[in-house]
Parts: structure tokens; sequence; C-alpha cells
């Protein structure tokens, strides 16, 4: 390479004063730019200018000139985007909590025992990693009421046949129910990492103190868990927010109509985004419903970060 | 010598088989469905009477479904090695060298992870209809090219790097970017090996992108085909086929992840912690 002997000279001179600090600095610019030009190329093209291209095409006309506002006049008008966002809420004040209680619940117990530890480990984690289009299809056949195992089961414990998927007001729960069979697990091993992160010597002082398990357990492990817990908070709901694939797979089909159903009951608002953006070809308006999911993006990171990074202080 | 016997250790241990059972049923549902003719789904047996492999030969006879397999493969190593090249080389700029708009870079950087995928795919999807990439590799793989999170992972990752290693390769007339491959990578092996699994596995499970920008049977990636063949409903969900195909892109990644599972599990661990 050409440059290979001048940068010798420039890092064997750095060592000396003033002037020739200028020229290492100079070239120092000047790989940074050409190594960053690319990449610099990339974020532009494919996140900056589309971000911007997204809030603006929320203010086009579907096939006509100039800007409206018509498309947030008509989404705040719609009953649908109005399920949809109750329902996105829901899932992630349904999903989050018990994504995380159950993360926790496998991680503490897990740390409790000797043997057998990466096993359960291994074996918690390993539906995260699955595809959730697959996954999404085995939970389907086990919902179906009339050919499915699940009511066989329910069967067993005397408990009557149920509609899951196909009853409006059971399906929100039966995709919930997809959602953190998938995701407990991540909670779990981000748990674990957090609690082996935390000084043994905290546990033993709090025993030779004569703490009770559950004194140790709310007085030390919760509050030095807060960093773990503020992480998954945030990925949870953010995460939450923009459930997609298991609804679309769980709920949609030619047969079955648009994903969402049954009436609207597990529509989310990236389902209504794509409903409207692809299947009714509407795509300013889907943009105006995405412009709202981000809008709630920003938010709950914001009031998350705020609230929760209170109680870092001890 | 006797020990006593520790009750609450062999508690948890039954509590955490019962819910391996939860975590195994659907996937051994699955693989036992798969073997399964269409009218014994109605005729509630656990076992398959037959072990009936219809299903995957009209799978592999039928549909195409090992094109997906290929295309997922594709895009899935593509994206990959372009976000470890990408992320690497600019985590190690932004952490190590000392220029002008250092800092207004790394904002801009920061900045993109804000912003949910789901507000890009319109302006994706009239940019890939613009530019004719949709239904071609190009336009399933350029949203993932480099992002940010991967940036930031890895300058935090290379912040850790002294300085001094740097120096010395200077000095020995390294050029600069001999000195990012020989001398930064290998300092970062964990770190990229991590960030390659998070990636590898985000593209191979990707769906929300891809049902979009594809269009033809030819080009889909394996979960855009399986959802695209499940939905179809021609005469009825055929669920012997749909579990086949659901069979054959989850168990390869369950094997593989058993044999790696130490390297994958600590490396998402090690992303997330970060």
């Amino acid at each position: 390479m050409q440059s290979t002997s001048v940068s010798m000279g420039d890092g064997a001179t750095a060592k000396l004063p003033r002037q020739p600090r200028m020229t290492l600095h100079g070239r120092q610019t000047a790989t940074a730019y050409i190594f960053l030009a690319v990449p610099l190329l990339f974020f532009l093209g494919i996140r900056i200018a589309p971000t911007i291209y997204a809030f603006l095409m929320s203010l086009f006309k579907n096939g006509g000139p100039g800007f409206t506002l018509e498309n947030y006049h008509d989404m705040f008008t719609s009953p649908v985007f109005w399920r949809a966002l109750t329902n996105t809420l829901l899932y992630v004040v349904i999903t989050v909590p018990i994504q995380l209680a159950i993360g926790i619940c496998l991680a503490l117990m897990i740390g409790r025992i000797k043997r057998l530890k990466g096993f359960y480990r291994t074996v918690y984690f390993l539906p995260y990693i699955t595809s959730a289009v697959a996954i999404s299809w085995v939970w389907r056949l086990m919902y179906d009421p009339s050919i499915g195992v699940l009511n066989i089961v329910l069967g067993w414990f005397g408990i009557p046949s149920q509609q899951f998927l196909q009853s409006p007001r059971e399906a929100l729960l039966s995709v919930s129910v997809v959602i953190i069979w998938q995701s407990a697990g991540f909670a779990m091993l981000i748990f674990m990492a957090g609690l082996e992160a935390i000084p043994k010597m905290y546990f033993e002082a709090a025993r030779i103190d004569g703490a009770s398990s559950w004194q140790v357990f709310w007085r030390v492990t919760w509050p030095l868990l807060n960093p773990t817990l503020v992480f998954l908070v945030i990925t949870g709901v953010i995460g939450g927010l923009q459930t997609f694939t298991q609804i679309a797979n769980l709920t949609g089909s030619s047969g079955a109509g648009l994903p969402g159903g049954p009436l609207n009951s597990t529509v989310s608002m990236v389902v209504y985004t794509y409903n409207e953006g692809f299947t009714n070809f509407n795509l300013p308006f889907a943009s105006a419903v995405t412009v709202v999911l981000f809008v709630l993006i920003m938010i709950v990171t914001v009031v998350q970060l705020k609230v929760l990074n209170r109680s870092f202080e001890y | 010598m006797k020990r006593p016997a520790d009750v609450g250790a062999i508690l948890i241990h039954i509590v955490l088989w019962l819910g391996i059972v939860i975590v195994a049923a659907p996937f051994v549902w699955m693989v036992l469905s798969s073997f399964k003719s269409l009218p014994e789904f109605y005729s509630f047996d656990f076992l398959p009477k037959n072990w009936d492999t219809s299903a995957y030969s009209y799978i592999f006879q039928q549909t195409s479904y090992l094109r997906w397999y290929g295309n997922s493969f594709i895009v899935g190593v593509v994206v990959t090695v372009s976000e470890l090249f990408f992320c690497s080389l600019v985590g190690y700029t932004l952490a190590k060298f000392n220029f002008r708009g250092r800092g207004a870079v790394f904002l801009l950087i920061l900045s993109t992870l804000m912003v949910p995928t789901e507000l890009l795919v319109i302006p994706w999807y009239v940019m890939s209809t613009d530019f004719h990439w949709t239904d071609t590799f190009w336009g399933i793989m350029f949203p993932g090219m480099i992002d940010g999170f991967g940036v930031f992972l890895m300058r935090q990752f290379m912040m850790g790097i002294p300085d001094d290693l740097i120096d010395a390769a200077r000095i020995d007339g390294m050029s600069e970017f001999g000195i990012y491959v020989r001398v930064i990578l290998p300092q970062v092996k964990s770190a990229l090996s991590a960030l390659g699994i998070l990636t590898f596995l985000g593209n191979w499970n990707a769906y929300l992108w891809p049902v979009i920008v594809i269009s033809t049977e030819a080009m889909r990636t394996l979960p855009v085909g399986i959802a695209m063949f499940s939905s179809s409903d021609n005469g009825g969900l055929q669920w012997n086929i749909i579990m086949a195909m659901s069979t054959l892109a989850v168990i390869p990644i369950v094997v593989v992840y058993f044999i790696f599972q130490r390297r994958i599990v600590e490396g998402i661990a090690l992303t997330g912690i970060k």
C-alpha cells in the first residue's frame, strides 16, 4: 500500500512536539473520512433520508399532488386506529410484566441450584432464537378449536373447550401467550447476567447481618438489578409496541381475512400499518400511523429513562 | 460422607422440568404433526399412526422450499458480512481517530437508533419501486447492510483497546487499513461473533420487510415462503405440510444452537449488557 511509508513517518515524528502533530491530525481526519464514506452514505440513504421522507409522506395525498392533514384527520377519526392503539398498549401491558416476572423467577431458580445450570439456560432460551413465523403456525395449530391439542389438555382438567384465536374476547390474550412463550427466555438470560454481576460479598454481608432470603432479595438483589430491569423494560416495551409477525401469522390468511382479526380484536399499530399500506395501498395514510408509532416509542423511551433513573442513586 | 438432601434444590429442579415441558411441547407437537396424514388431525392421537412422510415429499417436489432456504442463507450471510465489516470499521474510526466532526457523526448514527424499522419500510418500499429493487436480493438486503446498534456496540468494545497497540503498529509501518484488519479486529473477536450471530439470526427470522419487498415465489425467504404457503388456504389449511415446513426451518437452527449454545447465549447476553 502506498500510504505505508508515509504513515510510518507520521507515527515516528508524532513523538516530537508541535508542528508534526498537525499533519498527523490531518492524516487521521483524512483516513477517518475515507473509512466513513461508504457507511455514512448508507446511513444517510437508508436511515436518515427515509425518516424525513416518512414524515413528509404522512402529509401526502394518496395519488395526488400537494400536502394535506387529511391522513391524520382520517386516522384519528377511525375506530380501527383507536382499536389498534389500545391493543398495542394492551400487548405491552400484558406481555412485558409477565415476561419479566417469569424471567426473574427462572434466573433466581437457576442461580440457586448447582447442577444443570447451563442446560436449563440453553433450553429456556431456545424459543427466542426460533423463527416467529414457524412458531406462530405451530401455536395456531395447537389453538385450533376443533383439531387443536390445547382444548384436549384443558379437557383433562375439566375445563370446557375454548375458541382461542377465533374468539374476539380471547384472541389478544392467546397472541400474548405466544409472545411471552417466545420472549421470557431473553429476560431470563439478561437477569442471569445481571445477577452474576452483583458482587457476592453483598449477599454474604446481608446473611451475616441475619437477613432472611426474602429480605436479601428485596433489599439487596432487586435494587442492584435496577440497570438490568431498566434495560429489559425499555427493550420489552419497544418490542411490544412493534408486535407484528406473531399477529400476522396467528390471525391472517385468505380464509380468515386480514391479519388482526377476528373483528380487529388483535390488530396492532404495525398490523394496521401493514393492512393500510400494503393491502389497501394507501401508503401516505400508513405513514401517518407509523409516525404515531414513532412518537409513542420516543415518549416511552424518554419517560422510562426519567422515571427509572431516579432509583439508581443510593 | 453424608450430606443432608437439599429439599429446596430438588423442588426447583421439579419446577424447572415442568417449565421445560411447556417450552418443548410446541416443538414436539410440530414434529409429530408433520408426520401425520391430514385426516389424522381430526382423530386426536398424540403419535402419528404411520409416520407418513408425504408432507416432506410434497415440500421437495411441489414447492420451491429449497430455493427459499437458499435465499434465506444468501441474505443472512451477505448481510452479516456487510454488517460486521462496516460496523467494526465505523466503530473503530469513532473510537480511535481524532477528527473534526467525530461527535456529529456519532450523534447522527446514534439518532438512527430511535427510528423504528416500521417507520422506514414505507419509504424503503417507495425507493425500491423507483429503483426497481423490489423482488431482488439487493432489495431484501439493503436495509440491513449497516445499522446504528452494531456501530455503537463495536465502538464500545474498540474503546477498550489500548492506543499503544495502534501506535506501535503505525511505527512498524502498517497501513491504516492493515492496522484495522490485523491489529484491531483480532482484539474484538468475541464482540464480532456476538454481533454476527445476532445479525444472522435476525435476518434468518426477518419477516416484515421481506414480506413487503418480495413479490414472486422464487425470491421468497424461508419465513415469507412458509407464511405465504400456509395462508394461501387452497382448500383448507394443509396442516401436515405447514408443520413439515416449520420443522425443516426450525430443527436445523435448534441443532446448530445446541452445538454452539455457549457462544450464542453468552454472545447475546454480552450485547445486551453493553
